[in-house]
């Protein structure tokens, strides 16, 4: 139940937005995450926008996933 | 490749497992993990991942399927109430196959009672715009993630002025039951792996109290098998280190404060209450309750003949949400339990223990040991 899905945020009014994933669309309330900008993700459950999704931390977590991969390989 | 197929791809993941073996060969003893998000249980079993692991480290189930926790007595109100001629019940879709004491949900809707499944609380308060004549009673259940947006749907039926969108409340808070199961005694659990989407509205810092007074490691992990092996090998390491820590590994969505719009709409409208929860008894302040300024939305206060509570003889759902056995140890599991005919809550849910292994790991059960 505590599933959410990052979404793109590709419209806003108000406390309304529109989110994106894969060319399906759906409306999202953002009254639990007011500060997401369009053109952001955002995790989306259960209709709500519950956060914006942090790319640069993202970014992080592949690299240190890369970095594993990397030290696995032998020499 | 894009970067959401990396947390998925077959190369990180074997890495991720030799590196977890690397780490677990220095064990001296085995460990238990527990994961107590519904959502993980059911990734780590589609992914296969319990067969992965190395030997030593066992994972196990907690209570996290919020569907699997509902006590019997919630859902046999939440048909009575479907009963009134007035009333339109709505519910997320798994609760409606869930047995109560003489039926189901699913069973009162064939019998003609009015209850919809929806998405979104959102959903529940446009069919209140819809039907003004009717009484609209949300089935609020969930942990943290799903409060706020039970509490977001009550503030706009607030601010519009919709009288009759009312809640069944049965929140459930994530602590209470951590602290429940590290003092139990019944199941040692060498180490949590948290939930990500419950911590994104909580925040990484609610758990410090796991480290600081259980010296019990934690892990934040997403839900990718990237994700959980990431946080196995981090929860490993900490044992190694006899460093327990809460760590977390899902810094793209989970802040160490959480979500604060989300925190102060929660506030608003509920306050902890003592709730019981289904295989883990009574625990106090683990629930959430409407507070009494907005009892009109509280529909926990109509009145209605509930029958006394019974639950199928033989369920062991409640050492199964312990994580004491593992479903194929209850006799009715694939004996007369299936997800097509569940007898017992952690049958229903996608996310339940039962139906996840019965989906999953049925026939390699064995190896997983």
């Amino acid at each position: 139940m505590c599933l959410a899905i990052p979404m793109q945020l590709i419209e806003r009014s108000e406390w309304d937005g529109t989110a994106e994933l894969r060319g399906v669309q759906r409306q999202v309330s953002l009254m639990l995450c007011p500060e997401a900008q369009v053109g952001e993700y955002v995790l989306v459950h259960a209709g709500y926008a519950i956060t914006t999704v942090d790319v640069e931390e993202a970014r992080k977590t592949l690299e240190l996933l890369d970095e594993i991969v990397r030290e696995d390989i032998p020499e | 490749m894009k970067p959401s197929d990396a947390f998925s791809d077959r190369a990180t993941v074997e890495a991720l497992v030799s590196r977890a073996r690397e780490q677990a060969s220095r064990l001296d003893r085995p460990v238990t993990f527990m994961e107590v998000c519904g959502t993980h249980t059911h990734a780590i079993a589609a992914a296969g991942l319990r067969r992965l692991l190395p030997q030593k480290v066992r994972l196990i189930s907690g209570p996290g399927c919020p569907v699997c926790v509902t006590p019997v007595d919630y859902l046999d109100r939440a048909e009575a109430l479907a009963a009134l001629p007035d009333v339109i019940v709505c519910t997320f879709g798994d609760l409606v196959r869930v047995p109560s004491s003489c039926g189901s949900l699913e069973q009162a809707r064939a019998r003609g009672c009015d209850v919809r499944i929806v998405y979104s609380p959102r959903d529940a308060l446009a069919i209140a715009r819809e039907h003004p004549s009717k009484r609209i009673v949300f089935l609020a259940v969930g942990f943290e993630t799903t409060l706020p947006t039970v509490a977001a749907a009550l503030a706009e039926a607030e601010s519009e002025g919709i009288a009759t969108f009312q809640i069944l409340p049965g929140g459930k808070l994530i602590e209470p039951p951590l602290r429940a199961l590290v003092t139990d005694g019944d199941v040692q659990i060498d180490g949590f792996l948290l939930p990500g989407h419950v911590s994104v509205i909580i925040g990484s810092n609610a758990y410090t109290f796991l480290a600081e007074e259980f010296r019990v490691p934690g892990a934040v992990v997403g839900f990718t098998p990237a994700d959980i092996l990431l946080g196995v090998s981090e929860l490993v390491q900490q044992v190694l280190e006899r460093a327990p820590r809460v760590a977390n590994l899902y810094t793209r969505v989970v802040r160490p404060e959480g979500n604060r719009h989300a925190q102060e709409l929660i506030a608003r409208f509920f306050e902890p209450v003592d709730t019981r929860w289904r295989g883990l008894g009574e625990i106090p302040g683990s629930g959430l309750g409407v507070r009494a300024t907005w009892a009109h939305r509280d529909a926990s206060t109509i009145e209605v003949a509930v029958p006394e509570p019974r639950e199928p003889g033989g369920c062991r759902c409640g050492e199964v949400l312990k994580g004491v056995i593992e479903p194929p140890q209850c006799p009715l599991f694939d004996r007369g339990c299936t997800p097509d005919a569940p007898l017992g809550a952690c049958m229903v849910s996608s996310e339940g223990t039962c139906a996840a292994w019965y989906r999953h790991e049925r026939f390699g059960a064995g190896a997983a040991a």
